[in-house]
């Protein structure tokens, strides 16, 4: 409602105590395509969509590698994200140089909160309008942090940002119990199928997503087209099995976004267990 | 050439200690330096204590300008408060701190105006033991025992023959007494007054200083340049 009175520049407060173009900054968030993490004690998984503007151009580049063991998955203002991403790298390669040591993760995302949140306090400047995903390694193990235009930083056991994250969040939400004890390979299935709950019917193709993986001896690293396509194969042969069952499941198991109770606990295809259980089939609804 | 006014570059070293002997052991690192500063060839101070512990898991020995090696302690100091006040369960090894101090030798060299230090760097962190040397022209290495100055000569050829991988404390102390008797007769800038530290993964102790226990009464030191070529 007066909104517009106090959201001129970011150095003004509302009454409310609001600084409403750091909350305009983390809308613009909301509007870039869909990014999701989630992580183990050993490993992180980081899954986006991928946008392109036309079918005749190249998509957006959203997974970033920092250093061999921090990369950053980005939702927002692309541009932004490269600047920050590259602010990252080189604080990296310069702690790396001094100390002969990678930079732990934990600190890196201080940093880089600290810069976001410079520019909530300067008349000239504008907050940064992206929402940053950085999965890590360091000595106390895997994590996982969500980087805010507002200058907060959260650590997570699994989230997602951007448009109908909301969708990927309630399945994580779901899941998130088993997560610390996951495989490498669980882990990325459960990134692929949150995925796909924010492509709502959309079919999933390895074209249409990007996954990258860092853990204990794995050095940060995106999954090639062809791996990934096969891994979403392994399971999606399993739920297609299913679909004539899949409108049997009681109502309870539907939710909001896209999408049912995930095959995932079956494994990667090969299980034909709790029948029932099975089929994230594209959306009738 | 150099970036800083003629008057205020280090040309050469005042107060000097002498050489610092270091060697891993079964539990972690065991170092010994005497305790003398001096100034020229007196002997002036005999209290200096050239051991001192960095943070959690590192020891540092230095040997060379006395001064110098306060303002690296002070450089020390601010990396680890600055280490600590992120407090968050991370924390500087000795790898770190001796690559911090390679950075800090060598940039110095560069701008002719050197820390006038040979260092050795040890320590334990997560099981892993480190033991390294960097001196004032920024050469660095890490090795199972280190030694700076007259040390390398006399000392590194005892240690290469009789070090090996488990040596309990009373060993490693042994060794290190040997390695400084040698020195503190062969030396003329050593003093009788050594202190042995050791740092393993639980803590790190400077014990108090004590003397070895010498003698001077082999018939080779009576007359020692009998028979040798050009005496009489």
């Amino acid at each position: 409602m007066f909104r517009n009175q106090y959201d001129t520049d970011v150095t003004t407060w509302s009454p409310a105590g609001r600084l409403f173009q750091v909350e305009y900054a983390m809308e613009a968030v909301k509007q870039g395509s869909a990014a999701i993490g989630l992580r183990s004690k050993t490993h992180v998984v980081l899954a986006c969509v991928n946008k392109a503007n036309s079918e005749l151009s190249s998509h957006q580049k959203k997974i970033f590698k920092v250093d061999d063991h921090i990369g950053v998955a980005i939702a927002g203002l692309t541009a932004d994200g490269r600047v920050l991403s590259r602010f990252m790298r080189s604080e990296c390669i310069n702690y790396n140089y001094t100390f002969e040591s990678p930079l732990p993760v934990g600190r890196l995302v201080v940093q880089l909160a600290d810069k976001a949140q410079v520019c909530t306090q300067r008349s000239w400047k504008r907050p940064y309008g992206v929402g940053l995903l950085v999965a890590g390694l360091d000595e106390s193990g895997a994590h996982l942090y969500y980087n805010c235009p507002s200058g907060n930083y959260f650590e997570y056991q699994a989230f997602a940002i951007g448009s109908r994250s909301q969708a990927a969040k309630t399945y994580l939400e779901r899941r998130f119990g088993n997560f610390n004890g996951s495989s490498r390979e669980d882990l990325i299935k459960d990134a692929l199928i949150a995925t796909r709950e924010t492509l709502q019917g959309e079919k999933l193709k390895s074209s249409i997503c990007t996954v990258a993986v860092v853990g204990v001896g794995e050095p940060f690293h995106i999954l090639d087209q062809d791996t990934v396509q096969q891994l979403i194969d392994a399971f999606e042969i399993v739920s297609e099995e299913e679909v004539p069952s899949a409108e049997s499941q009681p109502p309870s198991e539907e939710d909001a976004g896209a999408g049912q109770a995930p095959p995932a606990d079956q494994g990667a295809g090969a299980d034909q267990g709790a029948v029932a259980d099975q089929g994230a089939a594209p959306m009738d609804i | 050439m150099a970036t800083v006014a003629e008057s205020e570059r280090t040309l050469y070293p005042y107060v000097t200690g002498s050489s610092v002997v270091a060697l891993k052991y079964k539990d972690g690192i065991l170092m010994a330096a005497d305790m003398g500063g001096s100034y020229g060839s007196t002997l002036r101070y005999k209290s200096i204590e050239r051991l001192k512990p960095v943070g959690k898991h590192t020891l540092l020995g230095a040997s060379g300008e006395i001064s110098d090696f306060q303002e690296i302690l002070r450089y020390l100091d601010e990396l680890i408060l600055y280490d600590n006040m992120w407090d968050d369960g991370n924390s500087l090894g000795p790898k770190e701190v001796h690559s911090y101090l390679t950075r800090v030798m060598y940039n110095r060299r560069n701008k002719f105006n050197p820390l006038w230090n040979s260092l050795v760097l040890g320590g334990v962190k997560n099981g892993q033991k480190y033991l390294g040397m960097v001196n004032m022209i920024g050469i660095n290495f890490e090795d199972n025992h280190v030694a700076t100055g007259l040390g390398n000569h006399l000392a590194r050829p005892i240690l290469r023959d009789e070090w090996n991988e488990n040596l309990t404390f009373e060993e490693g102390v042994k060794l290190l007494e040997k390695c400084m008797r040698v020195l503190l007769y062969r030396d003329r800038s050593a003093v009788n007054k050594i202190q042995i530290s050791k740092i393993t993964e639980e803590d790190c102790t400077v014990f108090p200083p004590f003397s070895l226990k010498t003698y001077w009464d082999f018939s080779a030191f009576k007359n020692p340049t009998a028979g040798a070529p050009g005496s009489w």
